[in-house]
């Protein structure tokens, strides 16, 4: 491995100009401002999106923290948080309903309360809620219902939104909404596109075509006009039938017959949680980490969201490295060092400063390309407000860590640069 | 801080590389396709969930569904490229075994396709891999047409069951040319000539979920199981302090008025802001190789040999993929070709 004074060309100016240091202060207007986005009442939902491990559960945890202890009433609900997160949350308890978190600061009369998806168990609900019992069991024992429910690709996606919508709709005896804000973490996915897509996918598989005319072939039959499809479905079943086998399409069938007559259709109850997405009420957070490919699918996810008329609050920036001594620059300190070993004056001194320096330079290179990253983004998209977040020495686990982040997200709002731990 | 890395068996021929999302799977998975071209062997980069993420990596145009040389290293090794896309496989599959021809495009139409490569990710996934598996097999003459295939595969998360693909359309299609398929399928998965390599970072959460998914891919049904290859530590810090320095760092043996003072001698700002911020710093990187030393323990008690790759400056850049491909050569000695 080189070392860190290798990224420097050589004859450069030892001082670069400011502005390669404090690279975010050119775009004041494009600050992302935490605090007014949390203590906003009209702030009803914000979701936390970006392709997987950026810290999606982290932020969500530290905004629902930090605008819980601003005097909201919140609920947040995460995916997969890592364990020592979850407990720090409360979430050994997998019942599927929010419970209230233990030491949260509520002294400006607001309150947390925490929960983990569980996808089946939200889907079984749905089916319970909206079928008979009988209808319900047949429906629950359907074997690819079973599959549908604990494996296909969106399910997880599809039931994110559905407990969303369902905790945002829920109200106590007085009719007030029992939350204030819900903050929602979005699954792992190999895409940020697919928390926008699969429930729509999901739906139109159910509500597709050929799912309709594989269960409703009786009604095709005697149409004229439809005599090409009929036959098209003909080849197309029998073709689907040697594939996947009679027992599957059976099994798909039967289940959606029994959905379909029980509570409206799966694309339009996807419609309905889509549309409360677009709402006025709703912020999207789009998280990324300060390397390219986290960067592009964030940028990809924030044209989406233009596209799709969602309201974009704007994008976090994970995992900053900064300098905690930014007077000291890189390439003086990589000379340094040189002189440091060639003298041998207090040889254990020299040794430690010689590592602080070292340790500087490889700093300030890292966070000089993490500001020049995260500048060609904004660049890029003018019109979004940007936070970063400071790399922190350990990983975050408990409340104590959470507030950190939160504070550090606000500052981030406020005032350039900030003075948290490093790598 | 390293494990010596013990070579892997030349039998092996396809490499399934996995990692939790942002460790840098499809970095590590194109520099190993490099690692291996340099002892001169043809191999076949796969990635199935179509982001285009290879072609990224070795800056080159977008892939198609054929395969194409991505990379000529010196010394006659290739590297080629495939991006698998599940409904242009459902369809070449059909016409392979139903002799389809046009009719392929009505099932498009009417939304057949769709139907079948969504209706249940075990048929998916099955369509994926069988397009690994039949690269795998393929000979032209006495001989592979590639030496070694590397699939980027998907996330830890996943991976298992994208894996387990018998077990997924078990309950699907119990005859038919897809549970052919899918039989012949975890025959090779489950055979010497498969090993699966685990890509982490030293922190606490991917750590957490590759010891996970090392133990949930090492208990198949049956008994047989796919075998662990190498586990990947990606971009790991490299220590800035020898022992003694660090140590006088944390107890304060060497403390502000001694920076201080040193930095003042080399003509470098000295006020207690820049000599408090770099002594931080200073503690926070011992800390966090501390982290590290634990975190990496807990990675060997998976038993595979630990290959520790550095923490580059630009990680995702096309140079660092060679210089990654190179580390990874020298830890994990791969067999000439």
């Amino acid at each position: 491995m080189t070392g860190p004074t290798t990224a420097h060309t050589p004859g450069r100016s030892l001082r670069p100009a400011r502005t390669a240091r404090h690279p975010r202060t050119p775009h004041p207007s494009t600050h992302l401002d935490v605090d007014a986005l949390l203590d906003d009442p009209a702030t009803r939902v914000v979701v936390c999106c970006g392709s997987g491990g950026v810290g999606k559960t982290t932020t969500a945890a530290a905004l629902a923290l930090r605008a819980a202890e601003r005097g909201r009433s919140v609920a947040v609900l995460t995916i997969d948080p890592a364990r020592r997160l979850a407990q720090a949350l409360g979430l050994a308890e997998l019942d599927n309903t929010p419970r209230t978190v233990a030491g949260v600061d509520t002294s400006a009369g607001g309150r947390l309360d925490a929960m983990m998806l569980d996808m089946k168990r939200t889907f079984d609900e749905i089916v319970q809620a909206h079928a008979t019992p009988a209808k319900a069991e047949q429906i629950l024992a359907n074997p690819f219902y079973q599959a549908l429910s604990s494996s296909f690709a969106g399910t997880q996606e599809y039931m994110a939104m559905e407990k969303l919508g369902q905790l945002h709709e829920l109200t106590d005896a007085s009719g007030a909404p029992r939350w204030d804000l819900v903050v929602v973490d979005t699954p792992p996915s190999r895409s940020a596109l697919d928390f926008l897509d699969a429930p729509a996918r999901l739906g139109s598989f159910l509500d597709g075509r050929f799912v309709r005319l594989l269960t409703a072939p009786a009604k095709v039959g005697g149409r004229a006009y439809l005599k090409v499809v009929s036959g098209g479905i003909g080849l197309a079943s029998s073709m689907l039938t040697k594939v996947l086998g009679t027992a599957l399409l059976t099994d798909v069938q039967t289940l959606v017959a029994a959905l379909d007559t029980t509570f409206g259709g799966f694309r339009e109850r996807a419609d309905r949680t889509y549309a409360l997405l677009q709402r006025g009420g709703t912020a999207f957070l789009v998280v990324a980490a300060p390397e390219r490919d986290p960067l592009r699918e964030a940028g990809y996810f924030v044209d989406r969201l233009r596209a799709d008329d969602m309201p974009l609050a704007g994008v976090v920036v994970n995992r900053v490295v900064r300098s905690l001594a930014p007077e000291v620059e890189a390439p003086t300190a990589a000379a340094a060092v040189g002189h440091l070993e060639d003298a041998d004056e207090d040889p254990h001194t020299d040794a430690v400063v010689a590592g602080l320096l070292r340790l500087q330079a490889r700093t300030v290179a890292t966070a000089d390309r993490h500001a020049q990253i995260t500048e060609r983004f904004a660049d890029r998209h003018p019109q979004v407000p940007v936070a970063s977040v400071g790399l922190t020495a350990r990983d975050v686990h408990d409340l104590e860590g959470l507030r950190g982040i939160g504070a550090d997200l606000a500052a981030a709002g406020t005032a350039p640069g900030g003075r948290r731990a490093t790598g | 801080m390293s494990t010596p890395a013990t070579g892997l068996d030349p039998g092996v021929r396809l490499h399934v590389v996995t990692g939790k999302g942002g460790t840098g799977k499809t970095t590590v998975a194109a520099a190993l396709a490099l690692a291996l071209a340099s002892r001169g062997r043809k191999v076949l980069l796969v990635e199935v969930e179509g982001r285009g993420d290879i072609a990224t990596a070795f800056d080159v145009s977008p892939l198609g569904e054929a395969e194409e040389l991505v990379l000529r290293v010196s010394g006659g090794g290739e590297v080629w490229g495939l991006s698998v896309d599940a409904k242009a496989a459902l369809i070449e599959y059909l016409r392979l075994f139903y002799r389809l021809g046009a009719a392929g495009g009505v099932l498009e139409r009417l939304g057949a396709i769709d139907f079948a490569t969504t209706i249940a990710p075990g048929v998916r996934d099955v369509l994926l891999i069988g397009k690994v598996y039949e690269a795998v097999g393929r000979t032209s003459g006495e001989r592979y047409v590639y030496d070694d295939v590397v699939l980027d595969a998907p996330p830890t998360g996943r991976v298992g069951r994208f894996l387990d693909v018998n077990r997924e359309v078990a309950d699907l299609a119990k005859v038919g040319p897809i549970r052919h398929q899918a039989d012949s399928i975890t025959a090779l998965l489950r055979s010497p000539a498969t090993v699966i390599h685990l890509v982490t970072l030293l922190e606490e959460m991917p750590v957490q979920e590759t010891v996970e998914a090392a133990a949930e891919l090492s208990v198949g049904p049956e008994g047989r199981t796919t075998s662990i290859g190498l586990v990947v530590v990606n971009q790991a810090r490299e220590p800035m302090f020898d022992e003694p320095a660090a140590a006088a760092l944390v107890d304060g043996g060497v403390g502000p008025a001694e920076v201080a003072a040193t930095l003042g001698r080399l003509g470098l700002p000295a006020d207690p802001g820049t000599v408090a911020g770099l002594l931080r710093q200073g503690r926070d990187h011992v800390d966090r190789l501390d982290l590290e030393d634990g975190q990496l323990a807990a990675l060997e008690t998976i038993g595979a040999p630990v290959v520790v790759l550095p923490h580059l400056l630009d990680p995702s850049g096309s140079g660092s993929i060679r210089e990654l491909a190179q580390e990874l050569a020298d830890q994990a000695r791969f067999p000439d070709r």
